[in-house]
């Protein structure tokens, strides 16, 4: 029966998400919430609508995916085909230390480096922004990405690399020709990976992002499916309207992380039947 | 070779090349930044006081204590329940449907968001038993189920078919085998599971805002239980972004990183020892 | 008729272990040469020179001269990428690549810069019909190569090896990984290749040694103990072992 527990509690997790989730969409209307366009919670006339929430979570997650997963797929091809054993085990140490640094830290630094100097270099009135989001964002990926394409490339067999060399190819050559190609479904898992941890961080976006719930724009204060719900969570009161929107936010959130795992399985039974 | 094909070579070498050193570039900035600017402000005050309104002073005792306190409740209801599931998925289960969903299920959890963790904690535990460090324990109990069932699984897996046909001919019950065949086996994951799962406890922290909310008082463990209490983590949050005490905050981020590099070193030296014993 | 590659005095160690002594060969042109021996005699250790693919073991040195029409190998000016566009391999176990068939074969030339698309068929459809398996293949060249059988994926492997326009092909024990119909089809079509292609195969299977090729070298334990026409070294051996080698008393 021990073995049954984790079903429960995605079972528990689903439940409670949609109970709680849904009554507040049906009183707003599932057009109305999911498409519209002003977010005022506690206005005298509210309005709950959460495309703002929508786009700047695929924006930024996009835009971290662009930033991050070049960066990450380069240096996972570096250390796992061409750095020696002892530049790749300390690498490996930084990225997992990269790995483990708390979200609020990165949020911290975010807060004080990165939201000043996006003020300065671009000169807008306020750093806090989705390009500082976006920016955070792709840091914290980058360990998932490099770590699940080294374990991708690392099982490239060798007798693909020998027979391309064989052929006068030269060894970057053969890298990037044969031995990605053939750790393509790992990689996209990993990229896939990535997506999944960008769209449901909050700490770190709330502290960088602004929090103000805008259209996305990179220079402009916006807020995530995620913060959207941490930072009213806090003030909004029991069975309020307010309150089950949140939920409701949570719920879509919530719908978009089990699209991405099945995106997940799709790509890492690939890589199995291999 | 045609210039074309050193140029494709040069450039793919470039470009590892800077990624990889942006990479650990990356890795040296933050640590320096956040020692530089944390380490000065750690205090022994800061640590072993709490903070107080009429002294204007601030101090994260509470801070420390709550984050111990969350580490062991959660280590004590994670353990029997983890490595319990994973013993029975490699020991007992033999319908291989509950495997696979049972597997799924695990990787599910894994990959749900710490938010939506925090939002259900908060349904279910904080509204039975108040927003309380216990709340959150409970929560992160389900958020860790999967890292430590997966690392007791896979060095479950290690432990040769032989030893347990071994001790069955001995004519050993399932029970005793289990005990001790298996169990000690599975010793270096459930070691690497649990350093992994304080690493995680350590750095949460949206999971934890509205289930162990953020209080910083002075409880003893089981008091603590009790109530509502921020970690290091939280009370970094808190004290960066709404009290605007950026000082405390990166003292706090300067114990995080050195907790944080602690939790590696182990768990890469637990591997290792492990490692060692099983060659032999 | 000429030599197209000799050696000299060539030694190779893999660290303190000394796997190849004093090789002396000569190959001729256009010719089959088997190499025979037991396991561990320094066979594959020697093709895998002749196209330096063993640079790529960090712990490896070599000694000695390998000269390829007339040039050593080792010396700096060699491209060792030319090199081995002009010595192609073929491995123990088929190793295609996780790509359509057609991107197997189109691999080596694409590497080496032809893009036309025209110019690729073309390439493609002659090396496939050199290495004997265009007609299995034709209708499906855009299929993974992975799906092929064992035979049919050396085949191609060969084919992968032929469309870059070697003249010389190294075979380290290609049937090894074979049943019998798919291994005589192989052979079959080596001693096709002889009149474009040099031929230098490692063999365990003496009858194979004798069936296909025109000369053979017997190596033990990094020792050339004879080399010469095929049918002399296997009817009157000039050395005592190879006698005993290739009747059976050891090995």
């Amino acid at each position: 029966m021990l073995g049954l527990i984790t079903v429960g509690c995605v079972l528990l997790i689903t439940i409670y998400l949609i109970i709680s989730g849904l009554p507040a969409i049906r009183e707003i209307g599932f057009v109305k919430f999911l498409f519209g366009k002003r977010w005022a919670s506690t206005a005298a006339e509210p309005e709950y609508g959460i495309l703002p929430f929508i786009l700047t979570s695929i924006y930024g997650t996009a835009g971290a995916i662009i930033l991050g997963v070049p960066i990450g797929f380069f240096t996972a091809v570096y250390l796992s085909k061409i750095a020696n054993k002892k530049v790749r085990s300390v690498i490996e140490a930084a990225v997992n230390l990269l790995a483990g640094i708390p979200s609020v830290v990165y949020g911290l630094v975010g807060m004080l480096v990165l939201v000043p100097s996006i003020r300065k270099i671009f000169s807008v009135p306020d750093g806090a922004s989705l390009l500082a989001a976006i920016i955070v964002l792709a840091i914290m990926i980058l360990p998932n990405i490099i770590k699940v394409s080294i374990t991708a490339l690392d099982a490239v067999p060798e007798e693909y690399e020998d027979a391309s060399l064989a052929l006068g190819a030269t060894p970057v050559e053969t890298y990037f020709k044969v031995s990605v190609p053939a750790a393509k479904s790992g990689i996209a898992a990993a990229v896939v990976l990535g997506v999944g941890r960008a769209i449901g961080e909050a700490m770190a976006v709330m502290m960088v992002a602004g929090n103000v719930a805008n259209m996305p724009s990179l220079f402009e204060s916006v807020r995530f499916l995620t913060t959207a719900v941490a930072s009213e969570m806090a003030y909004s009161s029991p069975g309020s309207l307010q309150r089950n929107a949140l939920f409701s936010i949570a719920l879509v959130l919530y719908l978009f992380i089990m699209l991405i795992n099945a995106a997940l399985n799709f790509f890492l039974k690939k890589d199995k039947e291999k | 070779m045609s210039k074309k094909r050193k140029f494709y070579i040069f450039l793919m070498r470039s470009i590892m090349i800077v990624t990889t050193a942006f990479t650990a570039i990356l890795v040296l900035f933050l640590l320096a930044y956040v020692f530089i600017e944390g380490i000065p402000n750690i205090t022994w005050e800061l640590l072993s006081t709490k903070p107080s309104y009429l002294e204007e002073r601030i101090g994260i005792l509470p801070d420390i204590l709550n984050t111990v306190y969350i580490v062991i409740a959660t280590l004590i209801f994670l353990l029997p329940l983890g490595v319990g599931a994973a013993i029975y998925l490699t020991e007992y289960a033999r319908n291989q449907r509950v495997v696979t969903t049972i597997e799924y299920a695990a990787e599910t959890l894994s990959g749900i968001p710490s938010i939506i963790y925090g939002l259900v904690g908060m349904l279910v535990f904080s509204n039975n038993f108040g927003t309380s460090l216990l709340a959150g324990a409970l929560t992160l109990v389900i958020m860790n189920l999967p890292t430590i069932m997966r690392t007791t699984q896979e060095s479950l897996k290690t432990v040769p078919q032989s030893y347990r046909e071994g001790a069955f001919g001995l004519g050993a019950g399932k029970w005793r085998v289990i005990r001790t065949v298996v169990i000690p086996g599975c010793l270096d994951g459930v070691i690497t599971g649990c350093i992994l799962s304080i690493g995680r406890i350590l750095g949460e922290s949206a999971a934890l805002l509205f289930t162990a909310g953020f209080a910083h008082a002075l409880n003893n463990f089981f008091t603590g239980l009790r109530s509502p209490g921020a970690t290091l983590t939280v009370a970094l949050y808190v004290y960066a972004k709404e009290e605007g005490e950026f000082e405390v905050a990166f003292a706090i981020a300067a114990i995080l990183m050195m907790l944080t590099l602690l939790i590696n070193l182990s768990a890469t030296l637990v591997g290792k020892y492990f490692a060692k014993r099983k060659n032999i | 008729m000429s030599e197209i590659i000799t050696t000299k005095d060539l030694c190779l160690w893999y660290g303190d272990n000394q796997a190849l002594k004093n090789i002396n060969l000569a190959i001729p042109e256009k010719s089959i040469t088997a190499l025979i021996g037991p396991s561990g005699c320094g066979k594959s250790t020697f093709i895998k020179t002749l196209n330096r693919m063993n640079d790529l073991i960090p712990s490896v040195k070599i000694t000695g001269e390998v000269n390829y029409k007339g040039r050593n190998i080792f010396s700096k000016d060699t491209d060792v990428n030319e090199l081995r566009r002009d010595i192609g391999m073929v491995f123990q176990k088929p190793n295609p690549f996780p790509m359509s068939i057609y991107d197997n074969v189109a691999y080596g030339p694409r590497t080496h810069g032809i893009t036309s698309r025209v110019k690729l068929n073309e390439i493609v459809e002659q090396a496939l019909k050199d290495a004997a398996i265009w007609d299995e293949v034709s209708d499906r060249l855009k299929k993974n190569a992975l799906s092929l059988s064992g035979g049919q994926q050396q085949r191609l492997c060969i084919a992968r090896a032929l469309a870059v326009k070697p003249e010389v092909l190294l075979m380290d024990e290609p049937t090894s990984a074979l049943d019998p119909i798919s291994t005589s089809r192989i052979e079959e079509l080596i001693l096709q290749l002889k009149e474009k292609y040099t031929i230098i195969i490692v063999t365990h299977n003496m009858q194979q040694a004798v069936r296909i090729s025109d000369n053979t070298a017997f190596f033990l334990l990094g020792d050339l103990v004879e080399f010469g026409k095929t049918e002399k070294i296997f009817s009157q051996p000039k050395d005592k072992r190879t006698e005993d080698y290739i009747t059976g008393r050891f090995g």
